[in-house]
C-alpha cells in the first residue's frame, strides 16, 4: 500500500523532531537546564490534544447537521485519541515539573485546566458506552461534547492568564518565547507541532479504519 | 408564545408545589449538611475555607435538586408536552424554573450556614451578588446537564458524572470570586473576574439553548 504524502510527512517531522529536538544547542538556562527540551516533547503534547479534540468536536457538529454514522465515528477515535495525548502531555509534564519545580504535582490554573479537559473528556467516553442505541448515542454525545469543549477552553486558555501561575508563559512568568533569541528552538517546536498532529491523525484515521471494517463484517 | 412560557413556567412551580416533600426534602438535606460541617469543623474555620465549604455543600445540592429537572418527568407526559410546545420554550420554562428553584435554596443554605457556622468579616452585598450569579450559572449548566442524563442508561449517577467536570471552570471562578468578598473586598475591585463569569454564563445558557432541540427529540 502507498503511503499518502502527509503520513511520509509525519513521518520525516518526527525524526527531525527527536534527532534535533536531543541534539541541537538549547539556552543555557539555570533550574532548566536540558529539560527546557521537553517543549519540543511536552507542550507538543497539548497542542496536539486540542487540535485533534476540535476535530472531533466538529465531527459532533457535523453529526448533528447530516446524521451520517460516519461522523459519530471520527468524532468518536479522534476523541479517543486526544484522551491518549492528554495522558502523555500529563506525564511528560509531571516528569519535568518534578526536576525543576520539585514535585510531581502543583495546584495551579494550568495543571488543574489540564486534569478537568481529562475528566471531561472521560466523562464523554463513559457516557457513549452508557448509551445503546447508536443513532442516540451519536447524538447525545455529539451535545455533551460541543457543551464540554467550549467550557474547557475558556478554562484552559484564559483563566491561567487571570491567575499567578508557576506556569512557563504565565502569571509573569516568561514563556520559551523570551530565551529563544535566536529562533532556534522554534525551528524545531514548530515542525513539532504539525510532526506530532499528523500522528494523531494517523492513529485516529487507522482506528476509524478498523471500526469501519468492524461495522461492515456485523453486516455481513 | 411567550403565553405558553409563562404558563409553563408557573406549571413546574405547580407541579413542585404539589410535591413539596420533595422540595423539603432538598432544604433538609441542605440544612444536614451543613449541620454536619458545623459539627465537623467546631468554629475553627477561617474564612477561606468557610466560602469553600458553602460552595461545595451548594454543588451537591445543586446537582441533588436539579436531576430531576428533567428525570423527573415520565415519559408519557414528555411526550405531551412535545405536543404542545416548542424545545426552546419547554427548555427556557425549565431554566428559568431551575434558576428560581436554586437561589431560594441557596439563600436559606446561606442563612443556615451563617446562622452556625459564623459569619466571617464580608462584603455582604458582594458576597449576596457572586453567590446568586454563581448559583444561576450552575442552575444554568445542570439544567443541561439534566437533560443529557435523563437520555443515558444510568441517568442518576450520570449527573454528577457528567456535571462535576463541566462544572470545574465555572466553580473556581465563582469560588475565587466570592472568597475575594469574604475578605472584605467589593465586587468592583474584581471586576475582570465578574465579568468573565458572567461571559461563561452567558455561553452556556447559549449552547444549551442551541443544543437543547437536538436532546429533546426521542
Amino acid at each position: 500500500m502507498k503511503l499518502q504524502w502527509w503520513k511520509i510527512l509525519a513521518i520525516v517531522l518526527l525524526v527531525y523532531t527527536v534527532v534535533a529536538g536531543f541534539l541541537t544547542d538549547v539556552p543555557r538556562l539555570a533550574i532548566l537546564h536540558e529539560s527546557i527540551r521537553n517543549l519540543y516533547f511536552h507542550v507538543t503534547m497539548w497542542f496536539t490534544m486540542i487540535i485533534i479534540m476540535l476535530v472531533s468536536l466538529i465531527y459532533g457538529i457535523k453529526y448533528l447537521g447530516s446524521r451520517k454514522h460516519e461522523h459519530d465515528v471520527v468524532a468518536e477515535e479522534t476523541a479517543k485519541t486526544g484522551v491518549v495525548f492528554g495522558i502523555l502531555g500529563l506525564i511528560t509534564g509531571s516528569v519535568w515539573a518534578k526536576f525543576t519545580w520539585g514535585a510531581w504535582w502543583v495546584n495551579d490554573a494550568k495543571l488543574n485546566g489540564a486534569a478537568a479537559t481529562l475528566l471531561v473528556y472521560f466523562a464523554y467516553l463513559l457516557l457513549r458506552s452508557s448509551i445503546e442505541d447508536p443513532e442516540k448515542r451519536a447524538r447525545i454525545s455529539a451535545v455533551y461534547s460541543i457543551f464540554a469543549y467550549s467550557m474547557m477552553i475558556v478554562f484552559i486558555m484564559i483563566l491561567p492568564r487571570l491567575t499567578v501561575s508557576l506556569h512557563p508563559g504565565n502569571g509573569g512568568n516568561p514563556g520559551f518565547s523570551s530565551y529563544d533569541l535566536d529562533n532556534k528552538m522554534r525551528m524545531v517546536f514548530y515542525p513539532a507541532i504539525i510532526g506530532w498532529t499528523l500522528l494523531a491523525l494517523w492513529i485516529a484515521e487507522v482506528r476509524v479504519r478498523i471500526h469501519r471494517l468492524r461495522i461492515k463484517e456485523e453486516n455481513n | 408564545m411567550k403565553n405558553i412560557f409563562v404558563h409553563l413556567a408557573a406549571h413546574h412551580f405547580r407541579q413542585e408545589w404539589k410535591q413539596r416533600h420533595a422540595f423539603f426534602g432538598m432544604v433538609l438535606y441542605c440544612a444536614a449538611t451543613i449541620f454536619i460541617a458545623y459539627l465537623a469543623f467546631r468554629n475553627s474555620i477561617d474564612a477561606v475555607t468557610w466560602n469553600a465549604l458553602f460552595w461545595i455543600i451548594m454543588l451537591f445540592a445543586s446537582v441533588n435538586a436539579l436531576t430531576k429537572s428533567f428525570l423527573s418527568e415520565s415519559r408519557g407526559r414528555q411526550l405531551y408536552y412535545y405536543s404542545l410546545v416548542s424545545a426552546p420554550v419547554f427548555y427556557l420554562s425549565k431554566l428559568v424554573y431551575g434558576i428560581i428553584l436554586m437561589l431560594i435554596l441557596s439563600v436559606i443554605s446561606l442563612v443556615v450556614y451563617s446562622g452556625l457556622n459564623g459569619v466571617p468579616t464580608w462584603n455582604f452585598t458582594s458576597y449576596f451578588l457572586s453567590m446568586a450569579t454563581g448559583i444561576t450559572g450552575l442552575a444554568i449548566t445542570l439544567t443541561m446537564i439534566s437533560a443529557i442524563a435523563s437520555r443515558s442508561g444510568s441517568q442518576t449517577s450520570m449527573m454528577a458524572i457528567l456535571g462535576f467536570p463541566v462544572l470545574i471552570p465555572m466553580l473556581v471562578l465563582i469560588i475565587r470570586m466570592s472568597a475575594k468578598a469574604v475578605n472584605g473586598f467589593s465586587i468592583a475591585e474584581f471586576p475582570k473576574d465578574f465579568i468573565l463569569l458572567a461571559a461563561l454564563i452567558a455561553m452556556a445558557a447559549a449552547l444549551s439553548y442551541i443544543l437543547f432541540p437536538y436532546i429533546w427529540r426521542e
